[in-house]
């Protein structure tokens, strides 16, 4: 079958005219999204009121829905849990015992802990949490990993704060509206964690892939320093993150890179936590003292 | 010239026939406002499906400059940066027009053919776009979407075909 003619419309001039006349448009148009593009690339919070307000009632809808999802995916966790029920009490209560002996020797140490930080006179501004909020929606389609969190700058939230659930980090918040805001997933490409190992306290830098996962790298060269099963939490450089927030655990092993999951699964995270930005780092540095 | 002017319906077209591929397009692009939390990117775009369905099924029915707002509308709900859509989708619809003097001849497999290769360049496009420059991702990451994407699309045809019918009736 041949294709209609389409853009062939005899020879009246108006009907050429407007064909023309939608040509140009839609080329101007494509220069000045081209030029949007490289504005967002220099400035990535470009447009952050309009970006909001679509966010804003955009997540009106998606907070209806979000329950109804929660309850149907609880519900076939209930029924998968019934499968190898068995199997897992005995492997579970063997679990309990000896986590039971281990939080015992972990209490003592936090009290020691504390005792010897009084002793040296150590001075910690760990932050409190700004608030608790609900994550209700992702951009599942998107080439970006964003969450969509139920509170915005009217909560006073701001970008840059780090996000937390029980678990473990989930992000940090990229823009926000006014009532919600867009949530920097760990597995997105530019995330970037500074982390250590919490078995032997090597640094590190976490970053996501896109896919789910994210990959450490260790800071320092040579040796082999990670294991599959080791969990790598926030080691407070660079001061968005405050130390000790759970991350990761590492899956795989590529010869001095480590593949990681992380901890907190957003999709199951019923409410997170915002933290306020650790401790900024100093815009202007002291200036040298006169003669 | 004077059938077509007697013709009330060509020349002044309900608001119904105007407004149901544009709607349904939003409602493509609206599919990333679902509340469903996603660790990588796995549901097709559908906005970008259900706008090269239309073009497929009615070459005629829109001009080039058309996928401006549309695609502003999809950066909009899906959280590119703006723009990246925009571009893009238009410089669709003008390849499109080139391809549709170039190969003449069609049947139902090469208009696949064709919506599939947008799609995959699109999304590809869309990529490296929105990735911001110190990235690690992966491009094998949108591999998965890309294979739902192109597997929907003739679904998706049938919707957008099923619509026509429906906003053409009198």
């Amino acid at each position: 079958m041949a294709a209609p003619r389409h853009r062939r419309r005899g020879f009246s001039r108006k009907v050429q005219y407007s064909l023309f006349a939608g040509y140009v448009i839609a080329v101007v148009g494509v220069v000045v999204a081209a030029a949007l593009l490289v504005l967002a690339h220099f400035d990535p919070r470009a447009f952050s009121t309009l970006r909001g307000l679509t966010l804003d009632a955009g997540s009106m809808f998606t907070s209806a829905g979000r329950s109804g999802v929660r309850v149907g995916s609880d519900l076939l966790d209930e029924v998968t849990a019934y499968f190898d029920a068995g199997g897992q009490n005995r492997v579970l209560r063997d679990q309990l015992a000896s986590e039971r002996r281990e939080l015992i020797a972990a209490k003592t140490i936090k009290a020691e802990n504390a005792r010897l930080k009084r002793l040296a006179l150590l001075v910690e501004h760990l932050p409190r949490p700004l608030l608790s909020a609900r994550l209700i929606g992702s951009t599942p389609s998107a080439q970006r990993r964003f969450a969509t969190l139920a509170a915005g700058s009217g909560d006073g939230v701001q970008p840059g704060m780090a996000v937390r659930a029980p678990e473990g980090l989930v992000g940090r918040i990229f823009e926000t509206g006014i009532f919600s805001s867009r949530v920097l997933l760990l597995t997105d490409g530019e995330t970037a964690v500074p982390v250590k190992m919490a078995r032997n306290g090597v640094a590190g830098l976490a970053s996501g892939q896109g896919d789910g996962t994210m990959e450490i790298r260790s800071l320092t060269a040579g040796g082999r320093p990670y294991r599959r099963g080791d969990i790598a939490v926030t080691s407070g450089t660079g001061g968005i993150y405050a130390p000790n927030i759970p991350v990761a655990v590492v899956i795989a092993i590529e010869s001095d890179r480590a593949i990681a999951m992380p901890l907190a699964d957003p999709a199951r995270a019923d409410f997170v936590l915002v933290y306020p930005i650790f401790q900024a780092p100093i815009a202007d540095l002291p200036t040298q003292p006169k003669p | 010239m004077s059938r077509r002017q007697s013709d009330s319906f060509a020349n002044h077209p309900p608001l119904r026939a105007l407004t149901v591929p544009l709607v349904s397009t939003l409602l493509g692009s609206a599919t990333s406002l679902l509340p469903v939390i996603a660790t990588a990117p796995l549901l097709p775009p559908f906005g970008l499906m259900i706008f090269l369905g239309w073009r497929v099924l009615r070459p005629e029915m829109w001009a080039a400059w058309i996928a401006l707002p549309l695609g502003l509308a999809d950066d909009l709900l899906s959280g590119h940066f703006l723009g990246t859509s925009m571009a893009l989708w238009t410089v669709a619809l003008l390849v499109l027009d080139w391809i549709d003097n170039v190969f003449v001849w069609r049947d139902y497999w090469m208009e696949w053919l064709i919506a599939s290769g947008g799609i995959i360049l699109i999304t590809v496009a869309s990529w490296a776009l929105s990735q911001p420059p110190s990235s690690h991702a992966r491009l094998l990451i949108i591999v998965p979407q890309l294979i739902g994407a192109i597997l929907c699309f003739p679904a998706i045809l049938r919707l957008a075909a099923a619509l026509d019918s429906w906003r053409l009736r009198q």
